[in-house]
């Protein structure tokens, strides 16, 4: 059973790169950005893309993943989202996921429908068996495991130790102060959207190969997104990471259990979590904007 | 809306006394050809599409001294939109017949179409069971679930697999090839431990295979759609399935010839039951495959393709008999045809409009660099079992 623990843990670690920067847009920054998922999209087929038809080896691929995507990010906040920050929130909504069906149209034609295949390294193929099978360790999973742990300690160091992070918090508590005291508002936000976009498609590129890619990606992985968004609550790292966590381990354990329930069990456990504390796991008490 | 195209339709029917009649005189025979050309089932109408035309090249474009029109219309795979485009074909290109079909709900929701205006319906790729049974003026040249599970079944039971867990994604064929392969397996004295349905968005089949392992089943049938069919055979091959002991047999759409060559190794030694292979070795076959390639930027065909390719085949030769009339002399006309195909023989049979060929148990075997599913054993003229009940 400790082998379904290890998939689950994997699978939320995946979720929790995918969806953090979603998570920093909604929470710190207070827009939905429902095309979230779009940038994963994107990152993933980037990879597929520079592996297929330049060669390149997986390894390098991941920080190109990241680093276009978070320029696509930057740009696009530039140009399309900072107008939007101000507009209520159903307008925001009703644009991203906008973006989110230009940007499914587009990969449909120019990349196909099919599913996109990636061929990992060899040394990443193995699998890793301790205590007479009982816990079977895929490496690919460990990669996941590893790589997601290191960045969510990056991430939390910056956000809560470093001046950046200070500035980041500075601005979303109240822009007009913080840009009074010399914090150019606008360049930490571009900043934070570039990153969190970047993540997300790192997330898609490191996705691929478990979760599949096609040009419904954005929408099929929307509402996994949320949830962890939503039960997570927006206002740390850590609280996304625990539900992430939590997420990929029930819907794991659920569907090996009681398959015939399959992915319902997810969504069972949001509602009991949201009944029980509406503003999500571990959000301060009484937050929630 | 709908209603008044009925209406409209019944008036045109009534004005031009027979369909046939009326799209006689302008000397052209058509083909409604309603294919999903975009969406997720895009590369079933691509490969539907070529055949079709790849058919059309090879044989001219006249039959029975008319000039054959073919009409491609792509309906994206919603069940609504195929029929709205067959009414429109029926009565504004009155077409002869119309053709296509990528899916079983799109052949169900224009069953009522072809009925109502007597117009024969080919469907070149949906393959449930029943679909032959919702119009009698339904003509198939795909194939059909059950006729290959059952064979997989056989097969199975002959090669030593006692124990199986079937592991299908949660959808209409999926279900019909757990339902058909159990009953078949059980039959011969095979225990099915356990029966697992994958949501058809579950993005991870870790927790399935896991299950899998641990139920220790001599083999693992699966049907799946084949894009998820390459992630899972990773997936299975990567839990070290393989290793344990367990083999994987499946339904012939997981190793579909468009992609195989892009699932890798894990692909290989994988045993399928199916009606067409691109490397199924017969004179015709490698003519067809070269044309296909030929005319297709390389692409290989599929079992789709041929669907398609056969379709084409069996509306020719009905048209040369009616001499380009439509309507119930041209079914008349497609029943009973027998001929070969680059599947191998086949026969249309009149009795229920459905195909009966021959079946394939294949293995993915990797030769001169390129995957191939290598035939094994042959079935000859398996009948659809799904029409015995």
């Amino acid at each position: 059973m400790l082998t379904i623990l290890f998939d689950g843990i994997a699978y939320g670690m995946l979720l929790f790169i995918l969806a953090v920067g979603l998570s920093v847009t909604m929470g710190l920054m207070n827009f939905i950005n429902l095309a979230h998922g779009a940038f994963a999209m994107l990152g993933g087929y980037l990879t597929v893309a520079l592996m297929q038809h330049q060669g390149l080896p997986f390894l390098a691929c991941l920080p190109i993943a990241f680093g276009v995507t978070a320029l696509v990010g930057a740009v696009l906040e530039r140009t399309l989202y900072r107008p939007m920050y101000k507009k209520p929130h159903l307008d925001q909504v009703l644009f991203s996921i906008g973006l989110t069906f230009m940007a499914v149209a587009a990969t449909d034609y120019f990349m196909g429908s099919q599913q996109q295949i990636i061929q990992l390294p060899e040394w990443l193929l193995g699998r890793t068996e301790w205590f007479d099978g009982a816990l079977g360790m895929g490496h690919y999973r460990l990669f996941i495991i590893a790589i997601c742990a290191a960045l969510t300690v990056g991430l939390q160091f910056v956000l809560s130790r470093t001046r950046f992070g200070s500035r980041l918090r500075a601005s979303v508590d109240d822009p007009r102060v913080a840009a009074s005291l010399g914090i150019n508002v606008n360049l930490v936000f571009a900043a934070t959207f570039a990153v969190g976009s970047g993540l997300a498609g790192l997330g898609g590129a490191l996705g691929a190969e478990v979760l599949g890619l096609d040009p419904s990606f954005p929408l099929k992985f929307l509402v996994y997104f949320l949830i962890v968004v939503a039960v997570g609550g927006t206002s740390s790292i850590t609280g996304p990471l625990l539900a992430a966590l939590l997420l990929g381990i029930a819907d794991v354990a659920g569907k090996y259990y009681i398959p015939k329930l399959g992915g319902f069990i997810v969504y069972t456990l949001m509602i009991a979590i949201l009944i029980w504390r509406p503003h999500g796991l571990f959000s301060r008490l009484g937050g929630g904007k | 809306m709908q209603k008044r195209h009925f209406i409209r339709a019944a008036a045109a029917l009534a004005l031009a006394g027979s369909l046939g009649h009326a799209a006689a005189q302008d000397n052209t025979f058509k083909i409604g050809l309603i294919l999903p050309m975009t969406g997720p089932f895009a590369s079933t109408g691509k490969q539907l599409e070529a055949a079709a035309r790849l058919y059309v090249a090879q044989n001219g474009d006249t039959v029975a001294g008319k000039k054959v029109q073919l009409i491609v219309k792509d309906d994206t795979g919603a069940p609504d939109v195929t029929k709205r485009i067959a009414q429109e074909m029926v009565i504004n290109d009155k077409v002869q017949v119309l053709a296509g079909f990528g899916l079983t709900p799109l052949a169900f929701a224009t069953a009522p179409v072809a009925t109502q205006s007597k117009t024969p319906l080919v469907v070149m790729a949906a393959a449930t069971s029943s679909i032959t049974q919702a119009s009698p003026f339904i003509v198939r040249t795909s194939f059909t679930v059950p006729q290959v599970v059952t064979v997989l079944a056989d097969w199975a039971t002959k090669n030593n697999i006692k124990k199986v867990v079937s592991l299908v994604t949660d959808y209409a064929p999926g279900v019909d090839s757990e339902k058909y392969f159990s009953q078949r397996f059980q039959a011969n004295g095979g225990v099915v431990i356990e029966t697992l349905r994958v949501p058809l968005r579950s993005p991870d089949f870790a927790p399935f295979l896991q299950k899998v392992r641990d139920a220790k089943p001599d083999a693992l049938f699966t049907f799946v759609p084949s894009g998820a069919g390459s992630a899972l055979m990773k997936q299975f091959a990567e839990r070290g399935l393989d290793k344990a002991g367990i083999r994987m047999i499946a339904e012939g759409s997981v190793t579909d010839d468009d992609i195989l060559n892009g699932m890798g190794d894990v692909a290989l030694g994988v045993v399928t039951a199916h009606h067409y292979s691109a490397a199924h070795n017969s004179p015709l076959n490698k003519k067809f495959v070269e044309a296909f390639g030929k005319a297709n930027n390389g692409m290989r065909p599929n079992f789709m393709a041929v669907g398609a390719y056969d379709g084409m085949r069996v509306i020719y030769e009905g048209a040369k008999k009616t001499k380009g009339e439509g309507g119930e002399a041209l079914l008349n006309a497609m029943k009973g045809q027998v001929f070969e195909s680059p599947r191998g023989p086949i026969y249309i049979d009149a009795q229920t409009r459905d195909v009966v060929h021959n079946v394939y148990v294949r293995k993915v075997e990797k030769v001169n660099g390129q995957m191939w599913n290598t035939e094994i054993q042959t079935v000859t003229d398996v009948k659809d079992p799904g029409k015995a009940q």
